[in-house]
């Protein structure tokens, strides 16, 4: 069977001068004088401010396959789907598409605030790529899928941000190309939205589609891809079974994550922050745990004075961006009643072993006075992995994963269908 | 599977124009025209009179300005008429150029997030002039029975004097579309060369005023031609000489193919700038 996508040394260059292209004439012409003027004639191939989003890239996707991409912020993911989608031209090399594509880059794209919901529907499918007729056959399905069905003759500028996203996906999740190209559409929208999307996107998976997902979440890529692919500055640096590129791809970026932050502003007449640290149990700061060990938040605070409102917490998130929980250092017995007097405090906070379930979480610090103003208000500032521990059966769903008490108690001494018979 | 093999490798210099492309996009170029129709007189008091509003107040002033201060002639119609009647094809043509040449650059998101044809933008966007173009043009018709003229059957060659028109907006736009997604001064110099480009047409004064010797050469503004067509099928005034015609088509299709071609060979870099 022929792939569905084939690609060979596939890559495209951005000149600087081209992403931020002279948009005056005046510069363009100073451009050009200075381009002749410094070498004559086709020397100025490898300049020093030519970026290559993508390098060398090839890669064969077979039919029906889910591939996963993932990859930091500017390794190319984006860029390799762009070029796939004919929105940008690559430099150099080829890819080879068999099959009708449709790509999801943003969703909404083409929405416009004065339209009416119905009027957004099929200017939206167009964009996208569909017919009238094909927009008018599934359009029901579409409104239904919504959940806004009464709003669709208002205009859209009246709309929350939630239903325009419902309305958004659900004509997305209609489109039914052979080969779908899909960015990182989920990072929008709440939990919910997030989960319809996953499974929309396995049924799309299983009706035998080829399917090109780039994402930040790894769990989704392991979730709904067979395959990924891990780009490293716009070459592929892993190219395996999806677990294993997801796995290898983490393990990399915890390495480079810092087990501790300082902010950049300290200055506060209640309280200076100095440093939050992730720390184990033997005191050694590190950002992966195993599930059987507890996880040490440390808060290296200097109390400048007494306030019975001052708060020291933070929230802990997984990788969709969802809070598993908050925790402030009031919350303990210990403090209850107490006061942080001036001086300089370690804080520590105990997350349990056996709580968080395996994956990758994030660390928003919450310092401030409770009721009046944040202290230190930033999300994301440390990251941690946590890892199963041998003998757990593999990935259960959930932000949390404790052990819960189980028992059972004999109420009868014989089983009740055996006694019918 | 169906059997579309798609190849994707970089371009280089001048493009083919790519007609398939085109037509297997029509439904979204009618989309693109459909939008802009939608959108253009939302939330004005006056909605579609607009189309209407804006040759007539035209009209006002350069009857007030032309007709009566400088009593320019005209051609033994009442003034006002004669200037109404070449002000319905330029108000299509200054505003299909100027809104066709801010196409790209007002669904910049569209152009760096989806693939289609991108001269569909500029196309959607002079296409859905027509509309406004029918509209004036029918409201010619009360105007010339309240002036006591009737149509003559020359009113049956008023289509390809439109479709002349069609050509030389859509390469006007074209051209300056591509050229903005660049360099954004386009879009300042737009108004300048519109009211340049007025003067040299025949819309406040008559040919009659261009020697016989000129009239050829100031033929090879197309425009010149349209209105002189519009005048000629409407209000029977002398139908422009062959040889203007002649000049005239040529140019305008000149200006349609340098449009179409300038766009294709630039459209690879729209992504990138926009």
């Amino acid at each position: 069977m022929p792939d569905a996508i084939a690609i060979e040394r596939l890559g495209k260059r951005y000149r600087l001068g081209e992403l931020s292209r002279p948009t005056r004439v005046t510069e363009a012409a100073i451009d050009a004088a200075r381009r002749v003027a410094r070498r004559p004639g086709r020397a100025g191939r490898a300049r020093r401010d030519d970026i290559w989003a993508l390098r060398g890239i090839d890669l064969d996707v077979p039919e029906g396959q889910a591939l996963g991409v993932v990859g930091r912020n500017g390794s190319g993911k984006s860029t390799l789907l762009k070029v796939l989608a004919r929105i940008t031209e690559p430099t150099e090399g080829r890819a080879t598409i068999r099959g009708r594509v449709g790509a999801l880059i943003e969703l909404g794209t083409g929405f416009h605030p004065e339209l009416t919901g119905r009027e957004n529907v099929f200017l939206n499918g167009a964009i996208l790529g569909m017919s009238r007729g094909e927009i008018r056959r599934k359009f029901d399905a579409i409104a239904a899928f919504s959940e806004v069905e009464q709003f669709l003759d208002t205009p859209m500028k009246r709309y929350s941000s939630g239903m325009r996203i419902r309305l958004a996906f659900a004509v997305a999740a209609h489109l039914e190309p052979e080969i779908l190209l899909i960015d990182e559409v989920l990072a929008v929208g709440d939990a919910e939205f997030q989960r319809r999307c996953l499974g929309r996107m396995d049924e799309i998976r299983r009706s035998g589609r080829t399917v090109l997902f780039v994402s930040h979440n790894s769990n989704a890529v392991e979730g709904l891809c067979e395959r990924a692919i891990w780009l490293e500055r716009g070459s592929i640096n892993y190219d395996g079974p999806a677990s294993d590129t997801v796995r290898q791809y983490l393990r990399n970026r915890a390495r480079l994550a810092e087990a501790s932050w300082r902010p950049a502003d300290a200055a506060d007449p209640d309280l200076e922050c100095r440093e939050i640290r992730l720390v184990a149990q033997d005191g050694s700061q590190k950002v992966d745990f195993d599930r059987s060990e507890p996880i040490m938040v440390e808060f290296d605070v200097v109390v400048r004075r007494t306030n019975h409102r001052l708060r020291i917490g933070f929230d802990l998130a997984n990788q969709e961006g969802l809070i598993a929980f908050a925790s402030a250092h009031v919350d303990a017995p210990t403090f209850a009643d107490a006061v942080l007097h001036p001086g300089r405090h370690v804080l520590r906070a105990e997350i349990p072993a056996m709580l968080l379930n395996h994956g990758l979480y994030s660390l928003h610090a919450r310092l401030g006075v409770h009721e009046v103003r944040w202290i230190v208000h930033e999300d994301d500032v440390l990251q941690l992995e946590v890892k199963g521990v041998e003998g757990e059966a593999g990935q259960r769903p959930g932000i949390v994963l404790p052990s819960i008490a189980w028992s059972s108690e004999r109420t009868a001494s014989e089983p009740t269908l055996a006694s019918s018979l | 599977m169906a059997g579309d093999t798609l190849v994707i490798t970089p371009s280089k210099g001048w493009q083919p124009l790519d007609l398939r492309a085109l037509w297997a996009f029509r439904e979204l170029g009618y989309f693109f025209a459909w939008r802009e129709l939608k959108l253009r007189y939302k939330q004005t008091a006056f909605g579609a009179a607009w189309a209407v509003l804006q040759p007539v107040l035209m009209t006002i002033i350069f009857a007030l300005v032309f007709g009566r201060l400088a009593k320019l002639p005209s051609e033994g119609k009442p003034y006002a008429l004669f200037s109404f009647v070449a002000l319905v094809p330029w108000t299509f043509f200054s505003q299909a150029v100027s809104q066709g040449s801010r196409s790209l650059i007002s669904s910049a998101s569209l152009v760096s997030r989806v693939y289609f044809p991108r001269l569909l933008l500029p196309l959607g966007s002079v296409l859905s002039f027509l509309v406004d173009l029918a509209v004036a043009t029918a409201v010619t018709l009360p105007l010339m029975a309240y002036y006591g003229e009737l149509p003559s059957a020359h009113v049956a060659m008023l289509p390809l004097v439109v479709v002349l028109l069609f050509a030389v907006s859509l390469g006007v736009a074209l051209l300056l579309a591509a050229a903005n997604a660049q360099y954004r001064d386009v879009q300042y110099v737009v108004p300048f060369v519109l009211q340049l480009w007025l003067f040299a047409s025949p819309v406040a004064y008559s040919l009659s005023l261009i020697p016989d010797e000129y009239r050829t050469l100031y033929a090879v503004n197309p425009m010149s031609t349209v209105i002189e067509g519009f005048r000629f099928a409407l209000l029977d005034t002398p139908a422009p000489t062959p040889s203007a015609v002649a000049v005239s088509t040529l140019s305008a299709l000149l200006l349609l193919a340098a449009g179409a071609y300038y766009f294709r060979r630039t459209e690879r870099l729209f992504a990138d700038v926009l």
